[in-house]
């Protein structure tokens, strides 16, 4: 069985010569068949790209000059990274037919690295909610309790890395829809620096927030990824032009003498107790191995959230203004004209929360209203970041609890406002434009993961990858599966 | 340049005193001339088939990301430092939103509360009085693509969009509220095409859209100092509809004025058809853009340095330039300001000049021959003209020696722009040198008179038009390469002793 190792162990095995990219595609595909009916975590199965793209990898591993550590590796994309040829509809009924004519930058960089696509992922229609119940197609299970949401909005790409439905996946992190998926589905999930990725072919939600990161089964597979993905993008002026390190090297370095802080406005009234104690236990095991911990002061985080739903909102209306029936994707034709053609497209082609957020967004940037709402969210901003800055004046890395609670049943957070409380440790992080990542820290008596969060400076992935894999190390979370039976389709 | 360009002034223009002060702003919208558009690399040749320069990040496809044009915002430092603009080393994008199919993503990527330049001011010249004129802002931004409607707008059955100039590099300067006539808005009009086509950055074709303007215009009693309600004027493509759609404008508020009528806040659009303005929108429907600084692009740092190198190669500007060919040449400030439309022009004439240093002679063959065949002053035209400046000073050297007259000078004209062959060529070829020498010449001028005794006699009578006829006669002779001064010495030397 192939399919569920981590990229380290099929790697091994291609260059051993005891298995082939193809074999541990084919192994993926029928994993899939067996189990996604289930799970529901892919939108496009693409067998016949896959099964040709791992044929190229056998026959470089057979010539002996692989590409490197993805080489032949099997992974999948959150539905909204744009694959020439693929259809990719950010969970949207607008973009059902979408067939974008061109790679987005970081899939190009993957398969230049040699990695085999075996689809896209489902996810909340665009990237706007935590659970892919927003998905306008269907609802992605949680591999854990089928009963319950991924969360979201990159459900699809946490579930499928738990499930064994991918090596590997990428998702996108607005305000920790890699994170909180990640927490909830028990893998590794990193959003990296705002800039450090580029977003180029990327279907933007909030430009000044979206970032692409890696879903694994361990830190040392995200060091892996982030090295193929990470760096500057002539097709993205925001992607910075910041040397890229050596991830996986920066992993040996342990966390003895490393200054680690804890916020006290992470710990709050509400949360769910069994994620506290994780937490907290978890900041022991990093004391155990020598880390210095101290509590810090965020004291801005109470506000990030509310900051966050009106700068993310107001970008969305921007950014979702293209989508009007002339161009691609949903027309709806028989409006009396241009303007009707395009309300009626809108009408029926965005979904409830995604309209509640364009009309959200577009009040806060009105005339007469843009500095009360949009401006005093910049504002809030600068000081949530100032927040941050301040704390790592004292300590190299920061660790928190992903989330407020785990994993909830599919149907139980009706209330928008509920659902966006699922954001509140890691809208802060997205806004101050910092690297976070959430590794397993163990589970509730129910049976569910539990995430924590390592958060750094700038830039400064390695003491994150460093922090994370000094404690995913410590512990073995990380090694157990969900059990899974093959669904009948 | 389009056929109611700038090449002849409108003279005719008649000014309308209506007893209220006009108050007109410009914006005017010039295409870079930059080889790819404003944010991606698609080319911006204009007349493509529709669709061809088309990419992703013009088409606004989902999940594209725009990235500055450098050339373009060199393009835009250039103007803004020829108009006296203080640069901002420090400026950015903005988005500006309303719904409209030619426009890709809905909004347009435009710069707003940060410029990329403000406070300069144009010169301008009319009935012989220099007047400034202050410039507001300079800003980048990218233009919209194109609807092409299936019959009639109101009754079209489908329409289609052609997104080849969606995204093209704009400039847009605005002037602030100072000139104060249609005839001075020409002016300024005209006098920034100058510079943006001297500079090179824009070809300042109004045909094809390279160079587009809208006005505000507002009335107001004589020694008023607040302002009145300002209408703005769309679809003003030339100089023409720019003055007319003025002047149209200035009586009707003059007239609602009058009548004790309010004027409306409004768009209103230049109908050439008809010569009037028609309402658009009003106030009370007009956008709200809805402006937001452009996420998808770091603010834009300029180094100093590399806007004072802009600075220090900064062509010489056509108002330097036309004082030089008064004040060196000694050209009239008329002809200075034809030969001064466009760099290419300037630079034949001192082309020329420096081949034959007659520099009335070479601006008037240029204005009256040269302009005639050429398509057009722009320097497209210039630099497909097939007569080299060096061979028109060549052309009028062999008048200026005496070699060929005038009159055989501009069929030489006519040939040499046909063929593309020198002066000298043809002339020889043709033999069109003209007969200086007064032992030859005096062998006609013998015949002629020998032929002609009743014409004599005539002249004799005192009927002094007979000498006209037998320089005529002469020049019939040689086919008109006979030197007429020697012609008539001859005649007025052996007349009188027959």
């Amino acid at each position: 069985m192939l399919a569920g190792l981590t990229i380290d162990a099929l790697a091994a095995r291609f260059r051993g010569g005891e298995a082939t990219p193809s074999d541990a595609t084919r192994d993926y595909l029928a994993r899939i068949e067996a189990l996604d009916p289930g799970i529901r975590a892919f939108m496009t199965v693409t067998r016949d790209v896959a099964l040709a793209q791992a044929a190229e990898a056998d026959a470089r591993f057979k010539a002996g000059a692989p590409r490197g550590p993805l080489d032949g590796v099997p992974i999948a994309l959150k539905d909204l990274f744009c694959t020439r040829g693929i259809p990719t509809a950010c969970g949207s009924k607008i973009l059902e037919r979408f067939v974008p004519p061109y790679d987005a930058t970081v899939y190009q960089r993957l398969r230049a690295a040699g990695a085999v696509l075996l689809g896209k992922l489902n996810m909340d229609e665009f990237a706007m909610g935590s659970s892919t119940e927003n998905s306008a197609y269907f609802t992605t299970r949680n591999p854990w309790d089928l009963g319950r949401v991924p969360g979201g909005s990159s459900g699809g790409s946490s579930a499928a890395v738990a499930a064994g439905l991918a090596a590997a996946s990428l998702g996108t992190d607005t305000g920790g829809s890699i994170r909180q998926p990640a927490a909830f589905c028990g893998v590794v999930g990193l959003k990296p620096t705002y800039g450090r990725v580029s977003r180029y072919g990327l279907v933007a939600f909030a430009s000044s927030l979206d970032q692409a990161g890696p879903f694994t089964k361990t830190v040392a597979d995200t060091a892996r990824v982030l090295q193929v993905i990470a760096g500057a993008d002539p097709m993205d002026s925001t992607a910075a032009v910041v040397p890229v390190p050596d991830y996986l090297a920066a992993l040996g370095g342990g966390v003895k003498g490393l200054r680690i802080g804890i916020p006290r406005e992470y710990f709050i009234d509400g949360m769910d107790p069994e994620v506290e104690r994780a937490v907290r236990a978890a900041v022991e095991v990093l004391r155990g191995l020598g880390a210095r911990t101290e509590e810090v002061s965020l004291p801005h985080t109470e506000y990030g959230l509310a900051a966050y739903y009106l700068i993310g909102p107001a970008e969305a209306s921007s950014n979702l203004a293209r989508y009007d029936g002339v161009k691609y994707g949903l027309r709806v034709s028989g409006g009396r004209d241009l303007v009707e053609m395009s309300s009626k497209t809108r009408a029926a082609g965005f979904g409830r929360e995604v309209k509640r957020r364009i009309m959200l967004g577009t009040y806060a940037l009105s005339a007469g209203y843009y500095d009360a709402y949009y401006g005093q969210a910049q504002r809030v901003r600068t000081l949530v970041a100032r927040d941050f800055k301040a704390a790592f004046e004292r300590v190299d890395a920061i660790v928190a609890p992903t989330t407020p609670g785990v994993a909830f049943k599919v149907g139980e957070k009706e209330d928008p406002l509920q659902m966006y409380l699922n954001d509140v440790f890691t809208v802060p992080v997205s806004l101050a434009g910092l690297p976070g990542i959430s590794v397993p820290a163990g589970f509730t008596l129910q049976g569910l993961p539990i995430g924590v969060q390592v958060i750094a400076r700038a830039y400064d992935e390695p003491t994150v990858l460093r922090v994370a894999h000094a404690y995913e190390q410590a512990t073995d979370w990380h090694t157990r599966k969900p059990t899974l039976e093959a669904t009948p389709r | 340049m389009s056929a109611d360009g700038p090449k002849r002034p409108d003279r005719e223009a008649v000014s309308v005193d209506t007893g209220y002060e006009t108050v007109i702003g410009l914006e005017v919208h010039a295409h870079l001339l930059t080889r790819t558009k404003m944010f991606c690399g698609c080319a911006t040749t204009f007349g493509a088939a529709p669709n061809t320069q088309t990419c992703p990040v013009c088409q606004g496809m989902p999940g594209s990301l725009p990235v500055i044009n450098r050339r373009a915002v060199e393009f835009g430092i250039r103007a803004a430092l020829a108009i006296g603009c203080r640069v901002n080393l420090q400026n950015r994008f903005a988005r500006k939103h309303y719904y409209y199919p030619d426009m890709p993503k809905n909004y347009q990527i435009s710069q707003y509360e940060e410029p990329l330049a403000e406070h300069g001011s144009v010169e301008i010249v009319v009935g012989g009085v220099t007047r400034t004129i202050g410039v507001e802002r300079l800003h980048l931004e990218e233009d919209v693509g194109k609807l092409l409607h299936e019959g009639e707008l109101a009754t079209a059955r489908s329409s289609q969009v052609d997104y080849n100039r969606a995204g093209v590099p704009l400039m847009e300067i605005v002037s602030r509220p100072d000139l104060r006539s249609p005839e001075e808005a020409g002016a300024y009009l005209r006098t920034l095409r100058a510079i943006v086509v001297f500079l090179g950055v824009c070809d300042g074709n109004m045909e094809e859209g390279s160079l587009r303007c809208d006005a505000n215009i507002s009335l107001r009693k004589r020694a008023v100092a607040t302002l009145g309600t300002k209408v703005e004027i769309k679809n003003l493509n030339s100089f023409r509809h720019v003055q007319h759609a003025l002047e149209y404008e200035v009586r009707r508020q003059a007239q609602a004025l009058d009548a004790g009528e309010r004027i409306v806040q409004e768009t209103r659009l230049w109908d050439p058809e008809r010569l009037r303005t028609v309402s658009m929108r009003s106030k009370e429907f007009a956008h709200d853009y809805r402006y937001f600084p452009e996420p998808d692009l770091p603010p834009l740092d300029l180094p100093a340095p590399w806007v004072e190198e802009i600075r220090a190669g900064q062509p010489e500007l056509p108002a330097a330039r036309r004082r030089r060919f008064v004040e060196a040449h000694g050209l009239t400030p008329y002809e200075a300001e034809l030969l001064c439309q466009g760099r290419g022009l300037a630079d034949y004439f001192e082309a020329a000049v420096r081949a034959h240093p007659r520099p009335k002679v070479v601006a008037n063959w240029m204005l009256n021959e040269l302009l005639r065949e050429l398509p057009g002053d722009d320097d497209r035209a210039i630099a497909a003209c097939p007569i080299p400046p060096a061979s028109l000073g060549d052309l009028l050297a062999l008048i200026e020696d005496g070699t060929i007259s005038g009159k055989i000078a501009k069929d030489v004209f006519e040939k040499m722009y046909r063929s593309g062959e020198d002066a000298r060529t043809i002339v020889a070829r043709e033999g069109l040198t003209q007969m200086a020498d007064a032992g030859t010449l005096g062998g006609v001028v013998d015949r002629v008179l020998a032929a002609h005794p009743q014409v004599i006699e005539d002249w004799r009578g005192g009927k002094k038009a007979a000498l006209g006829f037998l320089v005529g006669q002469v020049m019939k002779e040689t086919q008109g390469k006979a030197n007429p001064a020697l012609v008539n010495r001859l005649l007025g030397e052996k007349l009188p002793k027959l």
